[in-house]
């Protein structure tokens, strides 16, 4: 919960504290945000600046684009929204449960960070096509999976889901057993402990591992393109458009789509922050 | 409401926390079960709230065998030691929890739930809080925002399971006077759980002492010190020495010598003599007493902790004497005996 734990105080310069070295730290910190964030970063605007406004308008207006960041935006924002509730319940079952197999299923959930995206691409692709293991009882139904959006969607939660269990379950281990068992004490069933107790309690991890697969999933590439099928205004996403400009070595529409998505990714990521500064302001949490 | 557990056995995975326990709570009593850790005392009272579920046994509610339902349907107020506040709620939202949730058929109104809360925020003094969020509070108010929403219920019957075992000497003794207070004030019938004797005897009406996952004896705070009924009781409240001796007709000899002490009632046989360390009275001479030589004695504040190696055997026993006893010591010998005791025969 890196997001979720900074102080809820008011901007101060410099807290008291028992541990030295803030001037260092803070040094080290700006230094090397500067040098792996930043300036690439930097680096990305200036280029697209050189390409002039009136070329700049015609690529952002441009139709196709336009789409492929529709469906780059809609497909991450639904694998997010459904790897927070199948993310939140493996995170509960990994906590709260002791069966025979859980630490290797712990271990599983990793894969995705580990595994390289193409190969999950592959895989999930061979699995969802048509004839594929459970692509093959869709079919039938009339229901495409991959080479459409529902494909992306479906390689998107799988490198995401990492996030949202990593960043719950720490949380939901410090979740006290006492205060559910006060919760029923009172009077609360199951169902009011779970939704008023613990899911509000666990909010802000829930948020923050929200935007973290959100994150991870907009600027997705490796495993999507395989499953995707690319089909332009339908299932192409911009990451792609990026890498087809790069291949006509169009560097500088190439850095301009990469610019607008990083404007969407960061006021996505901003919002979420700021919802999470309220909540503590709110909440008194991590003080 | 009366409470009544009747003859409860529980065991966890075969390990057995609790044997046979039976226990009367009488309506509106305060009472504190205390034992050393893992004596089954927690066991106890979850067992009494419906946080587990007996091996055996029964526990009544009044005239209700209350052991199949739930904790929901109990109606208990239950105090945690680490306090389980809701963090993501203020102070009043958590004091009004157990009203909200409520089904609208029972539920009073919100306007009615809010003076509730207001009435008990007052009751535990912490009026003008109500806003403030559970880690914006010192560990004394917490708890007392733990018992205001317990109360809040209106429960048959208040549970706590160490309340002030995380505070800190100085705050334990103001909260121990207050939820005396608390208690004479509302008449909740009251049963909490502690390790501190000091604060089970100076509070409770009644004390439960355990041991082993049983009941050793339950009693006023003068009957469990004035009349332990077993060496654990003696040995555990208060200061207590022992001593090995034999009993034969109704005459209690240590060694060779009888000691002045009458067992008429006693079977004749080995037994061990209980008493508290500084009550005694010193002997002229010694025909009937225990006597032997000063080995060490420590003097803290007006009272000399001496320890007297006595008999053949070279047991070690402690006495404590005031100044005067200690003066009266010649050359390091002492004889004694003791006024109050106890006899346990040895089985
Ligand atoms: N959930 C459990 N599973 C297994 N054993 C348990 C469980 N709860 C308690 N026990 C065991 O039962 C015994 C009694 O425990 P209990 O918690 O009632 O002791 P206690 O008197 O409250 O001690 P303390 O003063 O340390 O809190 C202990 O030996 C403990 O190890
Ligand atoms: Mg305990």
């Amino acid at each position: 919960m890196a997001l979720a734990n900074a102080s809820s105080e008011r901007w101060k310069w410099r807290q008291p504290s028992v541990i030295p070295g803030f001037g260092l730290t803070l040094g080290f910190t700006l230094f090397y945000l500067s040098a792996i964030v930043l300036i690439p970063l930097a680096g990305l605007g200036i280029r697209s600046a050189s390409m002039g406004w009136g070329a700049f308008w015609s690529l952002v207006t441009d139709e196709r684009l336009i789409a492929a960041l529709r469906v780059s935006f809609s497909t991450s924002l639904f694998a997010a929204l459904v790897n927070v509730v199948f993310g939140v319940l493996v995170a509960w079952v990994l906590v709260r449960y002791r069966f025979p197999g859980r630490r290797i299923i712990d271990a599983a959930v990793d894969l995705p960070f580990a595994l390289p995206t193409a190969v999950a691409g592959i895989a999930l692709t061979a699995i969802y096509a048509p004839r594929g293991i459970i692509g093959q009882y869709f079919q039938p139904l009339g229901i495409k999976i991959a080479y459409t959006p529902i494909g992306i969607v479906i390689a998107l939660i799988f490198v995401s889901l990492p996030f949202v269990v990593r960043t719950v379950q720490p949380v939901m281990e410090e979740i006290n057993r006492e205060v559910e068992e006060a919760a029923a004490t009172l009077g609360a069933s199951r169902f009011q402990t779970v939704f008023r107790v613990i899911l509000p309690g666990l909010a802000p991890a829930i948020l923050t591992g929200f935007a973290l697969a959100f994150g991870r999933s907009f600027g997705e590439y490796g495993s999507v393109i395989f499953i995707a099928g690319n089909l332009p205004y339908k299932s192409e996403i911009a990451p792609l458009l990026i890498f087809m400009r790069l291949e006509e070595f169009n560097y500088p529409a190439a850095t301009a789509i990469g610019a607008i998505m990083l404007v969407i990714a960061f006021s996505v990521l901003l919002s979420i922050n700021l919802i999470q500064a309220w909540s503590r302001r709110r909440f008194g949490y991590g003080s | 409401m009366e409470l009544r557990v009747a003859n409860v056995r529980k065991e966890f995975e075969r390990f057995p926390a609790l044997n046979d326990v039976s226990l009367d709570i009488r309506s509106g009593e305060l009472i504190a079960l205390l034992g050393p850790s893992g004596s089954g005392k927690t066991t106890l009272l979850r067992l009494i709230a419906g946080l587990e579920r007996p091996s055996a046994g029964s526990i009544f509610f009044g005239d209700e065998d209350a052991s199949h339902k739930s904790v929901q349907d109990r109606n208990i107020g239950f105090v945690f030691q680490h306090y389980a506040l809701f963090r993501h709620m203020t102070v009043l939202d958590n004091i009004t929890f157990g009203l909200r949730i409520r089904k609208s058929s029972r539920r009073p109104e919100k306007a009615e739930i809010r003076r509730r809360a207001l009435e008990l925020l007052d009751l535990v003094q912490l009026s003008g809080l109500e806003k403030r969020y559970p880690t914006q509070l010192s560990g004394g108010q917490r708890q007392r925002v733990a018992l205001a929403r317990a109360m809040a219920v209106e429960p048959n019957v208040l549970l706590l399971d160490e309340p002030f075992g995380a505070l800190d000497a100085q705050v334990r003794k103001e909260l121990r006077r207050w939820l005396r207070d608390i208690h004479d004030r509302t008449g909740h019938t009251t049963v909490f759980v502690t390790h501190d004797q000091e604060e089970a005897l100076e509070l409770a009406d009644r004390v439960v002492v355990m041991s082993k996952g049983n009941i050793e004896q339950v009693g006023t705070a003068d009957e469990i010190y004035d009349k332990p009924v077993s060496p654990f009781v003696f040995g555990f409240i208060g200061q207590s020495s022992h001593l090995k001796v034999r009993i034969e007709n109704g005459e209690v000899w240590f060694h060779d010598r009888v000691i002045g002490i009458k067992a008429s009632d006693l079977p004749d046989g080995p037994a061990t003599l209980y008493f508290r360390p500084h009550d005694i009275e010193l002997t002229d001479g010694c025909s009937g007493c225990i006597a032997g030589l000063v080995t060490v004695s420590r003097r803290i504040a007006g009272t000399w902790h001496t320890e007297v190696d006595v008999g053949a055997g070279h047991e070690k026993i402690e006495v404590s004497l005031n100044a005067d006893q200690s003066a009266a010591l010649k050359g390091g010998r002492i004889a004694f005996r003791p006024r109050h005791y106890r006899i346990f025969p040895t089985n």
